[in-house]
């Protein structure tokens, strides 16, 4: 099979997988859901204090989001040793870990188009800025969040209590992403910079961290 | 241990007696500062020490994943975790010095900044090695190390540019130091990097008897479980 095919057949067992259970989606969604209406109790913000602070929630609630798909990927795996099986398999391990990676991006994409409506309606969001920008930077921003997500879920797959270690090691790798996406987003809502150099910050993190996924996750896979 | 490190010992002991001499008593006292600046000598050479440690910790661990020494995977733990010792003391010294001098315990500032995200990485490296439960704890470790060494650099361009847009107070720059003050700051680095050496060398040696142990303790149950 070329890399293409083992790509698709995993992507599409995994949307399958996904559409019959929605088990990642619904919780993802759900706490994403409640993280918004917890900050919207806790901070009660005017629509000019909002637009500055929203970059910073709407960020932060889909990277919370975001780790409960992550934490799903490869465990899923581990039942009926899958990820075993496909060790021994003579297929490479790049296309699987790619397949994950879009399969995550999906399905943490299919949140952000939720819930990005439900939040400008609670914090009467209005764009400022050009609003077209707006679609790089989700773009490019939930691809850094879930690329090392991917990968750190691998990781921390061979740890004990793998489910607090992904945000462990997530979270501080992720600082430049982070920064990047919330304040591209905060410029934009705003109106009062460029969201430019944190654009092109963004795209140079996603191209340094995805060469680098893909050069060390057979490392990763191979690791028991 | 080696006939060398009683020597390395005394040397430290004596080196350290003399930079901190130095620095409360011989160095001359900041005009606009006070007596309070005299912290510089720790921080300062606390920081240089702690990158140090850190970029060891980057080569080792480079070195580790093309050649499979146990030895290289040693020096990543240990650089790795003396380093975060020092820069433990940098993220306190600093936050003391700051509060008399400038009236804040912490700003956002990209230098202070940049050492919290380093700190943040090396803890989750030390995590990622006390939680691991594989075998190939050294792999996983040493492919995280390599990950944050790529991290730093994005880090640095986006707190600068971060910290660019929100007012933050001046940080030295531009003044020249006094040469009796940098001679302090050189020889109280010495004297820092005399005592990492010195810890670190202690730790490589723990590290090699547990590892040892450890060996002892998987031979033994696995003879038990031949008998």
């Amino acid at each position: 099979m070329s890399f293409f095919a083992i790509t698709r057949a995993t992507l599409a067992k995994d949307i399958r997988l996904e559409w019959r259970s929605k088990d990642a989606i619904n919780a993802m969604l759900f706490f994403a859901l409640l993280v918004v209406v917890i900050f919207s109790f806790a901070f009660d913000p005017t629509a000019e204090e909002s637009r500055r602070i929203a970059g910073g929630l709407i960020w932060v609630a889909f990277l919370f989001a975001a780790v409960v798909a992550l934490n799903q990927t490869w465990a899923r795996e581990l039942r009926n040793q899958v990820l075993d099986a496909y060790r021994v398999s003579p297929a490479p391990a790049n296309p699987l870990f790619l397949a994950k990676a879009f399969g995550n991006f999906i399905f943490v994409s299919l949140l952000e188009a939720l819930m990005t409506p439900l939040f400008i309606a609670f914090y009467k969001l209005r764009a400022l800025g050009p609003a077209w920008e707006l679609a790089p930077i989700a773009l490019l921003g939930t691809w850094a969040l879930v690329v090392n997500g991917t990968f750190f879920a691998a990781i921390s797959l061979r740890t004990r209590s793998r489910e607090i270690m992904l945000p462990l090691l997530l979270f501080p790798f992720s600082i430049p992403a982070l920064l990047g996406m919330v304040n591209a987003t905060t410029a934009v809502l705003t109106g009062e910079e460029s969201a430019k150099f944190w654009i092109a910050l963004l795209l140079a993190y996603d191209v340094v961290f995805t060469t680098a996924c893909l050069l060390f996750f057979e490392l990763v896979l191979e690791a028991e | 241990m080696k006939r060398g490190f009683p020597i390395l010992a005394i040397v430290t002991a004596l080196l350290l007696s003399f930079a901190l001499y130095q620095a409360l008593i011989v160095a001359p006292t900041e005009q606009t500062m006070g007596n309070v600046q005299r912290i510089f000598y720790y921080h300062v050479p606390s920081a240089w020490t702690a990158f140090l440690l850190f970029a060891i910790n980057f080569v080792a661990s480079i070195l580790y994943l093309i050649k499979r020494s146990e030895k290289a995977d040693m020096v990543a733990l240990v650089s790795a975790e003396v380093g975060l010792v020092f820069c433990t003391v940098v993220l306190i010294t600093g936050p003391i010095w700051a509060r008399p001098v400038w009236g804040i315990w912490w700003t956002w500032d990209p230098r202070l900044t940049l050492t919290f995200a380093l700190w943040l990485i090396y803890v989750a490296y030390l995590l990622l090695r006390r939680f691991s439960n594989s075998s190939q704890t050294a792999i996983l470790a040493a492919i995280l190390a390599i990950l944050g060494g790529l991290d730093v650099p994005l880090d640095y361009m986006a707190i600068r540019w971060w910290v660019g847009q929100h007012p933050s107070p001046v940080i030295g720059g531009g003044g020249s130091l006094d040469p009796r003050m940098a001679d302090v700051l050189l020889i109280n680095w010495a004297a820092f990097l005399c005592l990492a050496w010195l810890l670190s060398w202690t730790r490589y040696e723990l590290e090699i008897a547990s590892r040892k142990v450890e060996e002892a303790h998987a031979m033994e149950s696995l003879m038990e479980g031949l008998r």
